[in-house]
């Protein structure tokens, strides 16, 4: 068993499952199998994947792309972000 | 038979009518499966909206989702969890009282409770930011992810045709009957189209002449990293949502000013004032981090409910569109019911108070719980 994506322990072997039984592009990949989605933000297992993707469909890295980047670029707490208080929603 | 939008309405219709025999279905995705507001929602599942229409429509729809599992044959992460409403003054007070009666009078078991039972179900709540609070047990919530690929599953068995990453570039329409759609990888000949396109539903709409009075807005939505759950239902203080996902991880928004088709571009501002508010209400969470955010369209109709049924105007052309944030959570009963429309001619549940015309005949219904 070997471990591709550290934060939501996603294996090799699920990944080609996954391409295999139907999920063959990247976004469906990602949202079949969570990875990308922990606190490293994709960094360490979606360039291995983008990359297991393209060998499996017999294509390149571009043409298999990258799934969209959502902000922040790093995992930011809630309190430091609640600058917002004198904004308080009012309905 | 052609079905435009693989969200979760289009891939739910597609799935109902394999289910009931019909044969050469396609799914038409501009995208990829969910692409759309499914895969950007808030997860929510609710009956407590303040209208017939609405209610029934939820009722019937969560009957689905407590066997969707077994129905699909897989897992789609749903969970009855409730929604606990967070009411903030004695005038709120009296509202969510009327919404209570209204929801009970059609078999919602929704009701007022205080803060000290509220804090039993949800612990950390600030107790100083609300003076009572309306729950309904059977509300909740699953996974849009999982329910996309359950409904994509389970259509394939029956030979649904999925064709994604495929746009639709028009529709032939002659002697006033739908002839055939052409998409961006070939033409599909068909006299019957279900409109399900969600944010693009006012664009296929265009192709055949229809005007569909609906406003993409966009809405913002944030997830933390993951942590054990005990924010257990859908917490709402007025416009501010959030819950735990079935991974841990909060899940939530809270409604901003937006002037419609803005470009889904995320908004810094949003997550000033959602964490502001979010820490006010559950002050534990301050240290909890935000790993990222997203925007999602509420395609929203003038009276916020959905426009669902063949159209009067075009013989063939349906739509399930116009949801109005509550795309998501009618899912399941929407499929089943535009399915039985175009086999049977009649829905189980009756659903022409929903039609497009309701607009031109001032006909509209108007729901006032509407958040996020």
């Amino acid at each position: 068993m070997k471990i591709v994506c550290r934060c939501e322990d996603i294996t090799y072997e699920e990944i080609l499952e996954a391409i295999r039984s139907g999920y063959t592009d990247i976004e469906s990949l990602k949202r079949k199998l969570n990875f990308g989605m922990g606190p490293c933000r994709g960094r360490i297992c979606i360039p291995i994947i983008v990359k297991i993707l393209a060998r499996e469909l017999g294509k390149n890295v571009e043409e298999v792309g990258y799934p969209s980047e959502r902000p922040p670029i790093i995992p930011l707490p809630l309190g430091i972000l609640a600058t917002g208080e004198n904004r308080e929603e009012k309905s | 038979m052609v079905i435009i939008g693989g969200g979760i309405s289009g891939l739910s219709i597609a799935y109902n009518l394999a289910k009931l025999g019909l044969d050469d279905i396609v799914v038409v995705e501009k995208k990829y499966l969910g692409g759309g507001s499914t895969g950007k929602c808030g997860t929510g599942i609710r009956q407590q909206f303040t209208t017939k229409e609405h209610i029934m429509l939820m009722k019937e729809s969560v009957k689905l989702w407590e066997k969707l599992d077994e129905e699909l044959g897989h897992d789609v992460g749903y969970r009855q969890t409730g929604y606990l409403w967070l009411i903030r003054d004695e005038e709120e007070l009296s509202v969510f009282k009327e919404n209570v009666n209204i929801q009970n009078k059609y078999g919602v078991p929704s009701r007022i409770i205080s803060v000290e039972d509220a804090l039993e179900i949800v612990p950390y709540l600030n107790p100083e930011v609300f003076i009572a609070a309306a729950f309904c047990h059977k509300d909740g919530k699953a996974s849009p992810f999982k329910t996309v690929n359950a409904y994509y599953e389970a259509g394939r068995r029956l030979r649904v045709e999925y064709y994604t990453y495929t746009e639709v570039k028009g529709i032939v329409v002659e002697n006033g009957r739908i002839h055939k759609v052409i998409t961006s990888k070939g033409d599909i000949e068909t006299n019957k189209v279900v409109n399900a396109a969600g944010a693009g539903a006012r664009k296929i709409g265009e192709m055949v002449g229809i005007d569909m009075p609906v406003e993409n807005y966009r809405h913002h939505i944030m997830v933390t990293e993951p942590f054990q759950e005990f924010v257990k239902p859908m917490v709402i203080r007025g416009k501010l949502y959030f819950t735990q996902t079935e991974r841990g991880g909060i899940i939530g928004g809270i409604d901003m000013p937006e002037k419609p088709d803005q470009p889904l571009r995320a908004r810094l501002d949003f997550l000033e004032v959602f964490a502001a508010n979010l820490v006010k209400v559950m002050p534990i969470l301050k240290n909890v981090n935000i790993l990222r955010q997203w925007a999602g369209y509420y395609v929203m109709t003038k009276d916020n409910h959905p426009i669902l049924g063949e159209t009067e105007k075009l013989e063939g052309f349906y739509i399930a569109a116009g949801f109005s944030g509550h795309g998501f959570m009618m899912g399941p009963i929407v499929g089943k019911l535009i399915a039985e429309l175009i086999v049977y001619g009649k829905p189980s549940v009756p659903i022409d108070a929903l039609k497009l015309e309701r607009f031109e005949r001032g006909e509209l219904i108007y729901e006032r719980a509407v958040i996020g």
